[in-house]
């Protein structure tokens, strides 16, 4: 595979794919998307496939480097973070589309092709190794996901779509000038290169904040996260599936990209005001999860409990901290979707999200109570599912930071076991109250040919998460070495009785708190 | 001697483009003369050839990277260097424009005149002089060349109450302009002495007297109510509505490029030694026009006004780079004019397009909804525009706000820079509403006309450009304003 730009295929199979649905609208536009994205897929697989975890390989492999611009290149090239997120997308794209082969029925060639331009952009975004190319993906990706939400969402789809819009757009102009300073000030614009350079820590207090704007609105964290509920609720399925499942990771990425490896120090500076914003978006949101009536707002609201989990890892400066974070956003990614899917399977039956329209589901739909059931586990993180890999990780790195925040985050997991529980007895058990409810019919091929995919891979990602975790452990490492020397005192004296440890906590003891 | 003489040879030279259309412009008025509106379609086509001979005149002086001594024409009245190149090659093009989608638009009126194709000569003859001015007064003559036959292109429907509105509050309100910076100069040359602008700059090295300050303001005044900036935008949304859509398109690019480029010849050459002197006004500018321009959109019910807004909002990005005051920043700005020209050619083409069956104008926004069912490609252009003028990625109207505000970090304005791209977001809320009408509403039925194939080579052209393409043309556009930025800021 060396030399061959697999990574640039990759970005050109959906983007001719898309003109290709544009060109033939309604006729052939599904199975053309269906072939490109299945094509990404196999190429992603073939990634992951040549991807070298040996001894001493590579950080940044398949590096692509074409000087085609003024001031910035066409620079793409992946480590194993980048590598995970995009096997993400290129695993949840067909079911995408599979979840809209019938429940969209109107504009089919541009909604295809609205689809295969966010993979494009979406693959862009984590493969970029240029300043400026990844904004460009970064920010391009609000336009197809504005029509797909105005013109294929639900009743309140124009406000919705709005918000997302504005919202997204107002949090990342401000990184724009930032990284123009940061080109400016550094010399260059090689995210590599930069993530090794060391800006002033004063500079760094403006630089984060900058970042920190855009990727906490994309993450979404609290209490920037309102736009999440309406653009989930009011987006079609795949429109969900894609904005849980890779679109909210762009945050994450963001953070274990640039935010922490480029300002280790006001990273340090500013956890305390994440761990706040965390603890406080994991108990709200959680509680807010619990009151809804409808089920995609419920999912929405315990997105941005787990996205919580995600940064709480992130910034405890620790390797099972950033382990943990990875594994949360790869997990749900899958789970999400998942619960997005099955949100929509049953939508496309009675068009209701109500929860209260349901009950009983077991009964008649067999089958998809039971793969409901695993995805409610694994979102819940019952051991055995990709949940419980990365949310005790996380915890558990966090735990060496601070108690409390442990504490109030480990909370969060049990309020989520009520609200999901909760939610699953409503839809799944008790009577069949409703009659249209209790005529649906369980499962067809299409709908398994989705949901297994997912349920095996949730499988997997808990009973053996090394797979998983094998690619990312460099460069995971390298990041923990990178941000060590910032890295704030915890309160658990795990390392006691080496004096040399002894000595380093002795140290910062009195600034711990 | 020969000396003079050579000196005259040389300037002739140097003003063969403008001699060229001047040519032109005579013997076609006197065509349109002899043989009456029936020749309008010829007399058309031998302008837009015309302009573009008068493109292949300036194109190598650009290419060349054209400046020193041996640009200057005149003893110093005229510069012929890259920087005029570029900006010369953006009117004449654009002028080229509106001529070639003209006929069309008038003859449904059956006001098609063969005044119309000579008048915009003489405008971009006027106009590609402001660009080449070096002295106050080469400067005013050809902004009054361009500002007489602008006043009667934007009354050009003269049954139409709009057009003559248009007419009038541009006449009245250009003349009020010019009387300003009639002003401003006279200030000037009274407290420097000169009226060249190498004279005044080295008068104005020697320090700042605070007549001077006046002379500097009135000047820059005069200067921002041609280019539409705030606070001296009023005219624009009136004018840009009531005029013909033609010459509307013509009004927002050919004299739009040439006043911006005249601001940035006297502000950075005349008054480039106290640059601190102008600097705030500028930034204060640029601020309130974007600020206004974004809000002033939001509420607008017409396509051609909300343009109007979009282009004082343009023009306040634009700014940016001039308030920087550097190399960078004025070939930031010229990159921004150069995507600004072909973003509006299209914009306008659109409107140009919209037609209801009988083939009448369709300008409201009511009407528009749904076009994307109608009109697929006429949308799909629509919200490429709008989405390119929001400043959105991969879309190519990204970089010029990016080019003028990396220009502005470079020189330490980071917080000038913070404010304006924050505001830009305001400005992004009312193109998605055009792009929300176009894609979300359900469509209003109204525009239903055919499609011009000029207006689809036109689209397709200033599309390209506009998609991801774009970037691949940022090398080369770099590269063409760079040096004529550098012509700029050549001193001697």
């Amino acid at each position: 595979m060396n030399g061959f730009p697999i990574l640039s295929l990759m970005l050109l199979v959906p983007l001719v794919g898309a003109i290709a649905c544009l060109v033939s609208g309604e006729r052939l536009s599904r199975q053309i998307a269906l072939a490109a994205t299945l094509i990404d897929f196999v190429l992603g697989v073939l990634l992951w496939l040549n991807f070298d975890m040996g001894a001493g390989h590579a950080q940044w492999q398949f590096v692509e480097r074409v000087p085609l611009f003024a001031g910035f290149s066409w620079a793409l090239g992946i480590d194993g973070i980048a590598l995970m997120l995009i096997v993400l997308t290129v695993f949840l794209m067909p079911i995408c589309i599979g979840a809209s082969w019938e429940s969209v029925e109107k504009r089919l060639g541009e909604y295809y092709a609205a689809f295969l331009f966010m993979e494009t952009l979406m693959i862009g975004v984590f493969a970029a190794q240029d300043l400026y190319l990844f904004y460009i993906m970064f920010e391009a990706g609000l336009i197809p996901m504005y029509l797909i939400i105005g013109i294929w969402g639900g009743a309140d789809r124009i406000y919705a779509s709005y918000k997302f819009f504005l919202y997204t757009l107002l949090g990342s102009v401000l990184m724009l000038i930032a990284m123009l300073w940061m080109a400016h000030d550094a010399g260059t614009t090689d995210i590599p290169t930069l993530m090794a350079y060391n800006f002033a820590p004063q500079a760094q207090t403006w630089l984060f904040l900058a970042f920190f704007a855009s990727f906490a609105v994309k993450m979404p964290m609290w209490p920037v996260h309102t736009w999440l509920p309406d653009a989930h609720v009011q987006a079609p399925t795949a429109g969900s599936v894609i904005l849980a499942g890779v679109l909210l990771k762009m945050g994450g990425y963001g953070f274990i990209r640039f935010s922490l490896p480029m300002f280790p120090e006001a990273s340090a500076q500013f956890a305390w005001l994440v761990f706040a914003l965390s603890m406080i978006a994991v108990v709200v949101t959680s509680l807010i999860a619990l009151v809804q009536h409808d089920m995609k707002k419920l999912i929405a609201y315990s997105s941005v409990a787990h996205m919580a989990i995600v940064t709480i890892g992130l910034f405890a400066f620790n390797v099972q901290g950033l382990e943990g974070s990875m594994i949360v956003m790869l997990s749900h990614g899958l789970v999400a979707g998942a619960l997005f899917l099955c949100v929509g399977i049953i939508y496309d039956r009675l068009h209701t999200r109500e929860i209260d329209r349901y009950g009983g589901l077991s009964i008649n739909m067999p089958r998809y109570a039971l793969f409901f059931l695993l995805f409610t586990m694994a979102s819940i993180g019952l051991p055995g599912t990709s949940g419980f890999v990365g949310e005790f990780l996380s915890l558990g790195g966090i735990y060496q930071v601070s108690s409390w925040v442990a504490l109030v985050c480990t909370t969060g997991i049990i309020l989520g076991a009520a609200y999901m529980l909760y939610l699953y007895r409503r839809v799944a058990f008790g009577v069949q109250k409703n009659a249209d409810a209790a005529a649906m019919t369980d499962l067809t091929f299409r709908e398994l040919a989705m949901v297994v995919p997912l349920a095996l891979a949730v499988l997997w990602m808990g009973v053996y998460p090394e797979s998983f975790l094998a690619p990312m452990r460099a460069d995971i490492a390298a990041l923990d070495a990178r941000v060590a020397r910032a890295k704030p005192a915890g309160d658990a004296k795990v390392t006691a009785g080496k004096p040399i440890a002894d000595a380093h906590m002795s140290e910062h003891e009195g600034g711990a708190h | 001697m020969g000396a003079p003489l050579m000196d005259w040879a040389h300037s002739l030279r140097l003003i063969a483009p403008e001699e060229l259309l001047s040519t032109a412009g005579l013997v076609l008025l006197l065509a349109a003369a002899w043989a009456g509106d029936k020749a309008s379609r010829a007399i058309s086509i031998v302008a837009v050839a015309t302009l573009v001979g008068a493109m292949a005149l300036v194109a190598p002086a650009l290419c060349a990277g054209a400046t020193g001594p041996d640009t200057v024409a005149f003893y110093g009245q005229f510069r012929a260097d890259a920087f005029a190149s570029f900006a010369k090659l953006l009117i004449y093009g654009s002028a080229a424009v509106a001529l070639i989608v003209a006929p069309a638009f008038f003859e449904k009126f059956r006001a098609m005149r063969a005044e119309y194709p000579v008048l915009v000569l003489f405008a971009a003859v006027g106009t590609g002089m402001m660009v080449s001015a070096s002295d106050f007064l080469t400067l005013y003559i050809g902004l009054e060349m361009n500002s007489l036959a602008s006043y009667v292109l934007a009354a050009f429907l003269r049954a139409d109450d709009r057009s003559a509105e248009a007419g009038l509050k541009y006449f009245v309100l250009g003349a009020l302009a010019s009387g300003i910076l009639l002003f401003g100069v006279s200030l000037t040359y009274g407290f420097t002495g000169s009226t060249s602008f190498e004279g005044v700059r080295l008068a104005m090295a020697g320090g700042l007297s605070t007549g001077m300050v006046f002379g500097i303001v009135f000047v820059l005044a005069g200067i921002a109510f041609k280019i539409a900036a705030v606070p001296f935008h009023m005219w624009t949304p009136d004018v840009y509505e009531g005029s013909p859509t033609p010459v509307t398109l013509f009004f927002a690019t050919a004299p739009k490029v040439g006043a911006m480029a005249m601001l940035m010849r006297v502000a950075l050459d005349a008054f480039g030694a106290q640059a601190a002197a102008w600097q705030q006004i500028v930034i204060f500018a640029a601020i309130a026009s974007i600020v206004i321009g974004a809000l002033g959109a939001i509420g607008q019910q017409n396509i051609k006004r909300l343009l109007a807004y979009s282009s004082i909002n343009n023009v306040g990005f634009i700014l940016i780079g001039l308030a920087v005051a550097t190399p960078q920043g004025a070939a930031a700005m010229l990159t921004y004019l150069a995507i600004y020209v072909v973003m509006t050619v299209a914009s306008f083409v659109v409107v140009l397009g919209l037609q209801d069956a009988d083939g009448n104008q369709v300008e409201r926004f009511a009407d528009i909804a749904g076009l994307s069912r109608s009109r697929p490609l006429l949308a799909a252009a629509m919200a490429t525009v709008m989405f390119s003028l929001a400043g959105i990625p991969p879309l190519f109207g990204f970089w010029g706000k990016f080019v003028v505000f990396q220009a502005a970090v470079a020189a330490g304005f980071v917080p000038l820079a913070a404010i304006g791209i924050a505001a830009s977001v305001i400005g992004a809320f009312y193109y998605l509403k055009v792009v929300k009408v176009m894609y979300f509403d359900e469509p209003a039925g109204k525009v239903t006309g055919q499609g011009d194939p000029v207006h689809t080579v036109l689209l397709v052209a200033t599309g390209l450009v506009l998609s991801p393409l774009g970037y691949l043309l940022t090398k080369w556009l770099g590269a063409l304003s760079g040096s004529a930025a550098a012509a700029l800021f050549h001193v001697g």
